[in-house]
């Protein structure tokens, strides 16, 4: 909303921005203002910001609750991004019955809920094969889990990144006597990846949080992950003050993790 | 010695459009043969049904020796010994020069790091371009893509080399300088089959000069013969309208 005092002819055209500026700052000043000075900030503090409850967490925030989501988190990735490129082969294949595969598979997954999936892998599987674990315990059952529904999203970006790399790249590694496998190995692929830093980067911060879903699996003391560790202490103190630092703790992980991918595009732009 | 390349009764279509509709062709070892022709003559597909990455409807063609349309032949093998270039170069955007020039050595020709490192630079060298073995390729001007293209198809050694309008996504001063690394590469023996709009250049330097129009071959021979005095009413007007877009003669020229 802009509010230009005087009739609209009286003040030049940066006289007028000028103008709008101080106003909006103003009305934004206020806003702050009034949130600080009529707030119940002691009784916020007690309910959401008590030292001797944040002090209280740590160590175990850090390890192992925060230790945990980026091993269940990166577990989940990896999986997925194997998985995921599987599919995106898949998909673009020329045998039909990939193609139904890869399809059925990626609107299979991407429409049922995480909880779902982890829910069966963590108590379906067990059943179905008795005699077998699944190897890594809580780990690797929350890196199947959660990855199987990520490989779904990632089929698709992955696809449409193998699509963005011009046709020609393929064409001049097969005239080089190089495989279809080969090729796509050395030459599309990477080039793909390169273009879809950006999205795969959303997906990685998505599965941090999802990473929150572990307690379906009935985790333990060493296999706690942040969001889980925080609703303990939230329990057992009665006090909000965990979940605060929960969200610092995530905040952790996410934003140097922004900080390198800008980065690798930075290093990735030089090369193109 | 056998034929580089024989082409028997080749048909291409693409849904219902016939782009080839019947060409036979034979390229002898060590010959240089220029295809000319309007856009959508089909040449361009011809080039690309020798190494199959276009599959022929119908026909028969023979490459180095090998039926490369016989399904069950070692088709990367075969393509290791023919060399490709591109109208748009694609070279390898992710990598260096360097790269660009051993990723195939390594990885098909299972070269060492040394000994691919070492015909990179020599192949870099025929082209005059040995000074930028560590750029990438962004950083390059056309014309020097196109000569890293050509480096990257020799460092394989190949029997044959195809050029699909090498020096049509070019700006025109960079024309010459790769059309003098090709000039040196047929003076030097190397049999090659080239789709081109330089006429100069096939003037110069082909054996051959085959013209193709609607999909097929109107007129082969000697460039003196095809591009000087042609036979063919199609491949005069062809020339005509190429060697003098303006459609102006010298005396309307003076004139206007």
């Amino acid at each position: 909303m802009t509010v230009a005092p005087g009739p609209p002819h009286r003040l030049t055209r940066r006289q007028r921005q000028r103008t709008t500026r101080i106003v909006q700052y103003g009305v934004f000043a206020a806003v702050v203002l009034l949130v600080v000075f009529t707030a119940n900030w002691r009784d916020l503090q007690q309910g959401f910001f008590r030292p001797d409850v944040a002090a209280s967490m740590f160590p175990g925030v850090i390890f192992p609750a925060l230790v945990n989501t980026l091993l269940f988190t990166l577990g989940a990735f990896v999986f997925g991004l194997i998985v995921g490129t599987v599919l995106a082969l898949m998909r673009l294949s020329s045998v039909r019955v990939y193609r139904w595969v890869a399809t059925g598979y990626v609107e299979l997954f991407r429409g049922l809920p995480v909880l779902v999936v982890l829910f069966a892998v963590g108590y379906g599987i067990p059943i179905a094969f008795p005699d077998r674990a699944i190897p890594g315990g809580v780990y690797g059952k929350m890196a199947l889990g959660l990855g199987l529904t990520a490989a779904a999203y990632m089929a698709e970006t992955i696809r449409a990144g193998i699509q963005a790399v011009p046709r020609g790249q393929l064409e001049a590694a097969r005239t080089l006597g190089m495989s279809y496998t080969r090729a796509m190995v050395s030459i599309v692929i990477p080039q793909a990846f390169r273009i879809i830093i950006p999205p795969l980067t959303n997906e990685i911060i998505l599965l941090t949080k999802d990473s929150s879903l572990a307690y379906v699996l009935g985790v333990t003391a060493t296999n706690v992950e942040i969001t889980k560790f925080a609703s303990d202490v939230l329990n057992t103190r009665v006090n909000a003050t965990p979940l605060v630092v929960a969200a610092l703790a995530y905040l952790v992980i996410t934003l140097p993790l922004s900080q390198l991918v800008r980065r690798l595009e930075l290093r990735a732009a030089r090369a193109r | 010695m056998t034929d580089a390349v024989v082409v028997e009764g080749l048909v291409k279509s693409f849904g219902a459009t016939e782009v080839l509709r019947g060409i036979d062709l034979s390229v002898a070892a060590g010959e240089v043969v220029c295809v000319i022709g309007p856009s959508g003559s089909g040449k361009s597909t011809l080039l690309r049904c020798i190494n199959l990455l276009e599959t022929p409807s119908a026909g028969r063609i023979c490459t180095l020796g090998v039926e490369i349309t016989d399904p069950d032949c070692e088709l990367d093998a075969l393509r290791r010994r023919i060399g490709m270039v591109f109208q748009q170069f694609n070279l390898f955007g992710h990598l260096t020069v360097r790269r660009n020039l051993t990723v195939a050595q390594r990885r098909v020709l299972h070269r060492g790091r040394a000994e691919a490192d070492r015909v990179a630079t020599d192949a870099l060298a025929r082209v005059g371009l040995a000074d930028k073995v560590d750029a990438y390729p962004a950083h390059l001007s056309g014309g020097q893509q196109q000569r890293v293209a050509i480096a990257r198809a020799l460092a394989m050694g190949p029997e044959l080399m195809l050029f699909d309008e090498p020096t049509s996504a070019l700006d025109p001063e960079l024309v010459g300088e790769v059309l003098t690394v090709m000039r040196e590469l047929a003076e030097g023996g190397m049999t090659m089959l080239v789709v081109t709009h330089e006429m100069a250049f096939a003037r110069q330097v082909a054996d051959r000069v085959v013209f193709m129009d609607g999909g097929v071959i109107v007129e082969s021979g000697p460039p003196d013969e095809v591009l000087v005095a042609p036979r063919e009413e199609r491949t005069r007007a062809f020339l005509h309208r190429v060697l003098d877009p303006t459609g102006l003669t010298e005396a309307e020229l003076e004139g206007g």
